[in-house]
Parts: structure tokens; sequence; C-alpha cells
């Protein structure tokens, strides 16, 4: 009988090296070995060859638009987020649970239907359209369009990272607060935002992640006028199809590690979170 | 006397003011309602609209196009398969994340997480560098015939490369509420791993399981930036249904790409209302569990 319990634990450990192989494996083909692939070739001609190929004019001007609607998008996200979870959690009003369902709408949306929702609805041929440009304001195949495609994918990360947080808020702190007379802007502001501000970085950081790489809405929306409103996704896709291989894979390798950079800070500073928890 | 008045007026008046002003709830409310409409709900009014411009009857001809039918099935056979292999991986990594103790697992378990930090167009020229014809590997596959970069296989592979994390996300955290004493209990009974998996380990997690297949399904109906560089847009041959979204809008025969745009969307809708029902049991049956 103890002969069969060891025989049998050792074909269970057999089993489990067998599973961790076949999915790391996996995992190394489909993921890591892409990733280094596309690494070594963007470095391989050289430093002086990298930043001739990204300080190209119109290369630099994209990488700089795309950081520049990121950080727009994520200033305003940040706020409508907090605002918009404080609002999912605090109040009761009639249609709260459907509202709070469709928050993860755009998590489901094809980019691309975004992208002709927002063409359908700000294009030069519909009613909005034409009353903003009557007004001078130009939302699709500009720069206004792009932050709009932005905010639209990212509508959920700020307020899914911070409604959970909000809910397991103990409240007697701001009830603390409020009976020593403190206003309901202070007490916000001193009590509850210094809670609140790990989860909103963190919805913070995945959203610029995540717009840092948008296609397809941005490139619906923003047409495709260099100089103007062409975002690196939309300038490397550019290269890609006039064969300049090395100008895309530059580009490439800059918005790849700022994005891995991003991520890597953020899970530092969630296990400093944790560990403090934790102690 | 008076002292005491105010002493009880004071003490009142900070509960009231807690709850911030009705008026000021209410324009709270009303603001973030208003945001929410204006950014996700009119866009999608507006492609409803425009779809249905001409009525029903254009909208069911738009659908019935060849072209369209062939790119929807397409997408299909594409999600089915990535959703499949990645379902299996999903649960296998998940089970070896938390179940296993070996060197490098924080680094593996932030390796799962890269896809979400590759723009779709990067993800296309990754595949293509390592695939393209002109690669080792692709030269090595063409000359036995295989056609990866340019080729259904390619679009298949990128779409697997995007969806890679969403099972397995959302698995680690279940697998670790749940913990190990119903399958240890299950292994001194005398079952081996994979009687433990079928009858112990899956029943519990399988809302889980489907949540993030949901995910993936979405994600994968989706998929548009990785699957564009990676088809070379090889006109009437290798096009998704995003892909044929993205062209029809350029041309100057939309109607078929608002009809097949409403059709996700709509889609997408019916994906998210399936999320919603599963949150609901995922949180039910943790509430079971404690």
């Amino acid at each position: 009988m103890a002969a069969g319990t060891a025989s049998l634990a050792r074909r269970r450990e057999r089993q489990g090296r067998a599973l961790r192989g076949a999915s790391l494996s996996y995992l190394g083909v489909m993921v890591v070995l892409p990733i280094l692939a596309m690494a070594w070739q963007a470095v391989e001609p050289g430093p002086g060859a990298f930043w001739a190929a990204v300080s190209d004019p119109y290369a630099w001007h994209a990488l700089k638009l795309t950081f520049a609607t990121a950080i727009i998008m994520v200033l305003v996200g940040a706020v409508t987020g907090t605002a918009t979870a404080w609002v999912l959690v605090r109040y009761e009003f009639p249609g709260k649970h459907l509202v709070n369902a469709l928050i993860d709408l755009p998590f489901a949306v094809p980019t691309v239907v975004t992208g002709v929702m927002l063409v359908a609805l700000y294009g030069p041929s519909s009613v909005v359209g034409a009353i903003l440009a009557e007004g001078g304001v130009r939302v699709i195949y500009d720069q206004p369009g792009i932050i709009l495609a932005l905010l639209f994918v990212t509508y959920p990360f700020v307020i899914r990272s911070v409604q959970p947080v909000l809910l397991a808020l103990d409240r007697a702190e701001e009830e603390a607060a409020a009976t020593l007379g403190a206003g309901p802007w202070t007490t916000f502001l001193r009590v509850t935002l210094p809670t609140l501000w790990p989860s909103i970085l963190t919805g913070s950081a995945l959203s610029f992640s995540r717009a840092l790489g948008e296609y397809g809405s941005v490139v619906m929306v923003a047409g495709n006028q260099p100089l103007l409103a062409k975002t690196a996704p939309i300038y490397i896709f550019g290269e890609i199809e006039s064969g300049n291989r090395h100008g895309a894979l530059a580009v490439s390798a800059v918005l790849l590690a700022s994005s891995l950079l991003i991520l890597v800070a953020l899970n530092a500073l969630q296990r400093r979170g944790e560990v403090r928890d934790a102690s | 006397m008076r002292a005491e008045s105010g002493e009880a007026a004071e003490a009142v008046v900070p509960l009231r003011r807690r709850e911030g002003s009705p008026w000021g709830r209410r324009l709270l409310i009303g603001a973030e309602l208003a945001w929410f409409a204006a950014l996700i709900l009119v866009p999608g009014l507006a492609l409803a609209r425009q779809a249905l411009a001409g009525g029903l009857r254009p909208l069911v001809e738009a659908l019935a196009e060849p072209a369209v039918q062939r790119s929807f099935a397409m997408s299909l056979g594409i999600t089915l398969v990535a959703t499949a292999v990645n379902t299996v991986f999903g649960v296998a990594m998940a089970l070896v994340l938390v179940r296993q103790r070996f060197f490098g697992r924080t680094l593996v378990d932030g390796v799962v997480d890269m896809p979400f930090a590759v723009s779709p167009i990067v993800a296309g020229l990754m595949l293509i560098v390592l695939y393209g014809p002109d690669s080792a590997v692709g030269g090595w596959l063409e000359a036995r015939g295989f056609q990866v970069a340019y080729a259904l296989p390619g679009m298949v592979l990128a779409t697997m490369f995007v969806t890679v994390p969403f099972v397995v996300r959302e698995l680690v955290p279940i697998l670790r509420e749940l913990g190990e004493e119903y399958e240890q209990a299950a292994h001194t009974l005398g079952a081996g791993r994979w009687r433990t998996f079928w009858s112990v380990t899956l029943p519990s997690i399988r809302w889980g399981v489907a949540y993030g297949v949901t995910l993936t399904v979405a994600r994968c109906l989706g998929e548009f930036g990785a699957v564009l560089v990676v088809s070379g847009n090889v006109m009437g041959r290798t096009q998704t249904a995003t892909l044929y979204i993205a062209e029809g809008i350029e041309s100057f025969h939309p109607e078929g790409a608002y009809a097949a745009s409403l059709v996700l969307a709509a889609t997408s809708f019916v994906l998210l209302v399936g999320m919603d029902l599963l949150r609901a049991r995922l949180e039910r049956s943790e509430e079971v569990e404690s």
C-alpha cells in the first residue's frame, strides 16, 4: 500500500513536470520567440541606424503625437473614471445595474467598429460633424478624433480598477473626518483619495499602455495624414507596407519598450503595496 | 443651555454634510451618466442609425453579400481555433503558476501578460519577422510548402498571440482562492491527476473558465491590427470581418461595412450580457466557497 502511494506520488510529480514543460514551451514559442526576433532585428543594424530611424521627422512626429494624445486621454480618464466609480459605488439611482454592466462595452466592441461608430457620429457627412465644421472644429481626420477614440477604448480601465477598492473601503475614517467638521471635499481629498491613489494609478497605467499601441479605432478616425494625425502604430503600418522594415522595427521597439517599462513599474509598485499591506 | 444646543447643532451638521447636498449628488450622477452616454452610447446609436438608414431590407441585402458571409465565416473559424488552443493553454498555465513552485515563476507570470503591452500592429510585425518568407523559420517552412505569413496560419497565430493572457489571468486568482485542500483530499483518496482535475478542479473553476473564454472570443472576433499586418491584406482571399469593414469604409461602398459593423457590435453586446451573468455566477460561487 505504501509502495503504491509512493509510486502514485512519483507519477503525479512526472505529470506535473510534463504539464509545466508543455505550457512553458507554448508560451516560449507563442510570445517570447516573436518578441526576441523583433527586438534582435530592430537593434542588429547598430545604434546609429536605430537612432536615424527613430529621429526621422515623420517617425518622431508620430511618436510625439502618440505620447501626447495618450497623456491627454489619461488625464481626462483618471478624473472621469474615478468620478464614475464613485457614483457607481456610493449612490443609488435608477438603471444603475444596467450602467454598471455596460461599462465594459468598450472591451467587447471590436476597435474597428469603435472607429466606424465615431465616424458615423462625427464624420464630415454626419449632422454633428456638419455642425462642428460650421464652428470650425474638426474631430474626424484630426487629433481630437484620436483622443476621443482612445477615451472610448480605455473607458473601463480606471473605473474597474477603482471600483473594488472603493467598495472595500472602510467608511469609518471618512465619518470620523466628517464628525471632526471636514466638508465632503476635504474628506475626499484628505481621507479617501490617498487610499484610492494606487488603484487610480493602476488603471491609468493600463490605459496609457493600451493607448500607445491602439490601432483599429485610431486609424479609422485619424485618416492617414503625416505630420498631423498619424500615430506611431499607423506610421509603423505605413512603413511595413512601403517596405521600410527597419524604420517600422525601430519605432515598434520604442513603443514596446515604453509599454513594458510602464507595466514593470506598475508591477513593482503593486508588489511594494502588497508588502506594506502584509506588514 | 445655549452651549448645549450649540453642541447638538454641531453634531448634526457634519452628518448631513457627509453625504453632500442632494443637488451636488444629482449633479455628479448626471454628469457621469451624460459623459458615459456621449462617449459610449451615442456613437453606438449613430452606427445603428447609419446602418439602418435605408430600412431593414438594404441591411439584410448587404449582409447577404458573399464577401460579407465569407469574411464572417473566416472570423468565426479563426476565433474557434484560437479560443480552443488558448483555453487549454490558459487552464494548464494557470495550474502551473498557482500549484507549482519552480525557478523563474515570477518572470513567467510577467511574460504571460506581455501580449497586453504589445501594439496589435507590432504583434503582426513580429510574426512577419519570425515567419516571413525571408526569415530563417519562414524560409524553412516555405520550402516544405507551408506558408505562415500572408496566409491563414499567420492570421490564426496573430489572433492566438493577442489572446494568450485572458484565460490565465482569469483563473490564477480563482485557483489561488480555491486552495489545494480538495485536490489533496482527492489525491489521498487515490485519484490520479486527470481524475482530480476533471472531478474536483474543473467544476470549481468552470465559471472562471467561461468568463475567460468569453473575453477571448470577443477579442478574437474583434482583432484587427495584428491580422491586418500578417494577412498582407490580399483582396478577397484572406479577409476577416474586421478587415472587410476597414476596407469597406475606405472604399466608396460603405453599406456592407456599416451592416457588418452593426452585426459585430450586436455580437459584442450579447457577449457583454453573457459576461455580466457570468460575473454574477462567479460572485455567488465565491460566497458559497467562503
